[in-house]
């Protein structure tokens, strides 16, 4: 008996470091069902995903939704996409976790826990949309390196902690401080344990932001593993690479932060415009911060087949990074026209903007819908691709789905 | 009263059927016990079948894939898959599309950066075997719509 206990336990226990994530009632899980596990865990169960999301990568895990499972005004966890740099840590103990500010330009090196987090500083909850840097990398010619992002690699959940001003302010920041940098729980994927799979952060102007959060919940209850549990910082509007998960320690830095992924290529395009294929220097390249303006048509899937005189609903949501999104307008024939979207205001600052139409086709056949937005600042989403760079960042070519009128 | 001989065989061969029935019962409790204590999952009947399955589908290939990476069987699968899939799945290298410069390039970052061990002669035949089987494709500045799945949409 002992022994077989014994093989159970090891092989379980190696089940969670090859999945890398801790199994949640991992001993009722035994029956029968490791040796299948073992070979296929299946990503659906694990992070309860709706049935059509997409695996682009199973090891780190990088999963995607279609554009029509983000017909929701605040995505759900099974409907959100996943991005890793690293394996997910494991054996997460939330009872015991420390959050540590250091770094050059704090006045004193502090450490929380987060029920300290919690019950030092004023809660606050907003509504926040999180984009990859490369969502739409899938679409660039000559190919960029990286996962095959199409549409989905962007989310606007509700997302609640504490302000990080209100942190730093208690910790005190020296007055040469320009950027923060996190540091967090997960690990490498070579299993090298001095490396970090990805530790960046933004300048102070966006760290002191009143949406920029220390996060302990997301949609109402404990963030999911998967997006950062128990402690995810959130910087709505600029790559989601910035909002790191698994946090332990956010370093104030008086120089840019040189973590993981901050250099050379990582999450950076071109300073100046370059031709599809170029090669371009590292010191030409300079970091992403605010995404840029981007919308996606959730509703109707695309395909729909209508009858003629059949008026089709269409709605979606559109994002401009820092700024507003102020006008969605939609066109059935190629760009030639283009008509007003209804669209909503922000629930707050840095949240996706909901809008809708109505379309009557003027005779049948096929059409394509095409979405198209412009923020604050005039500018509009691109109908082409916007410019090539290596990585294959910042695509926010319009969205557009196919409809035949018969 | 007395019973008969007759009688009294009969009755002694109701017990003694009686016996073996409370015997067998007993047997067949006493190894579902066993199995409720020691093996509840009944593993001992599944384990060497997972494992079997588990060894043949390792290096199968099907229609010209190699089963559990997903690989294009041709010259070079098996050093790709020795060397490609340790750290990353062998599904972000079929996903990306890069001539043999821009493959170089990639190996080279993954030594500096990620500790991927020097490659020697194997580098050649790993690039190679990328060229041929995951090439760049000309996409354009926009490509269209594809693999539309029609639907009658409902009001």
């Amino acid at each position: 008996m002992k022994r077989r206990n014994f093989i159970k336990k090891a092989t379980l226990s190696s089940f969670a470091t090859i999945i890398g994530v801790e199994i949640v009632f991992g001993a009722n899980l035994m029956e029968g069902y490791q040796p299948l596990a073992l070979q296929k865990p299946d990503p659906f169960k694990l992070f309860k995903l709706d049935d059509e999301m997409v695996v682009l990568n199973d090891k780190p895990w990088n999963i995607e939704a279609k554009a029509h499972l983000l017909d929701d005004k605040i995505t759900p966890n099974s409907k959100m996409f996943i991005r890793n740099n690293g394996k997910i840590p494991v054996d997460i103990d939330a009872e015991n976790w420390t959050l540590t500010i250091d770094g050059e330009s704090v006045k004193e090196k502090r450490t929380f826990t987060i029920n300290e987090l919690k019950t030092r500083f004023k809660q606050h909850t907003y509504q926040l949309t999180l984009e990859c840097g490369g969502n739409g990398r899938s679409e660039f010619n000559p190919p960029a390196k990286g996962n095959q992002w199409t549409v989905g690699a962007v989310s606007c959940a509700t997302w609640t902690g504490v302000r990080l001003k209100d942190v730093l302010a208690f910790v005190g920041v020296k007055s040469d401080a320009v950027y923060i940098g996190y540091h967090a729980a997960d690990t490498h994927l070579s299993g090298d344990p001095d490396k970090e799979p990805i530790s960046r952060g933004a300048p102070m102007h966006k760290a002191v932001q009143e949406e920029t959060l220390i996060a302990y919940k997301m949609n109402g209850k404990n963030i999911p593993v998967a997006h950062g549990f128990p402690l995810r910082l959130v910087a709505g509007g600029w790559p989601a690479s910035v909002s790191g998960k698994w946090i332990n320690r956010i370093s104030v830095r008086n120089i840019e932060h040189d973590g993981t992924k901050m250099k050379g290529t990582a999450y950076r395009v071109p300073k100046n415009p370059v031709a599809p294929g170029d090669k371009v220097k590292e010191e030409d390249m300079k970091i992403i911060e605010s995404m840029p303006v981007k919308s996606l048509i959730t509703y109707p899937k695309s395909g729909a087949i209508v009858k003629k005189d059949q008026t089709l609903t269409i709605r979606g949501h559109a994002w401009a990074g820092e700024f507003e999104v102020s006008k969605v307008e939609y066109s059935i024939d190629f760009g030639g026209t283009w008509k007003i979207c209804a669209l909503e205001n922000p629930a707050n600052r840095l949240a996706w903007q909901h809008f809708s139409a109505e379309i009557q086709f003027p005779k049948s056949g096929y059409y394509e819908v095409w979405a198209r937005a412009t923020d604050s600042e005039a500018i509009s989403q691109p109908m082409l691709l916007p410019g090539w760079n290596p990585k294959g960042y910042l695509n926010n070519a319009c969205h557009r789905i196919a409809v035949k009128s018969k | 009263m007395k019973p008969s001989s007759n009688e009294y065989q009969k009755l002694l061969r109701k017990a003694e059927r009686l016996a073996y029935v409370a015997l067998l019962t007993l047997l067949l409790s006493l190894c579902l016990m066993y199995f409720r204590v020691y093996d509840p999952s009944f593993s001992v009947f599944e384990e060497k079948h997972a494992e079997i399955e588990g060894h043949i589908e390792e290096d199968k290939i099907e229609n010209g894939i190699h089963l559990s990476t997903g690989f294009v069987d041709d010259v070079g699968l098996m050093t790709v898959v020795n060397n490609c899939t340790n750290c990353h799945s062998s599904k972000l290298v079929i996903q990306n599309r890069m001539n043999a410069d821009r493959w170089n390039a990639t190996i080279k970052w993954m030594q500096e950066t990620q500790n991927l061990w020097e490659l020697g002669d194997n580098q050649k035949v790993i690039v190679a075997y990328l060229v041929k089987n995951y090439p760049p494709i000309d996409k354009g500045r926009r490509e269209g719509l594809k693999n539309i799945v029609w639907y009658e949409l409902k009001n």
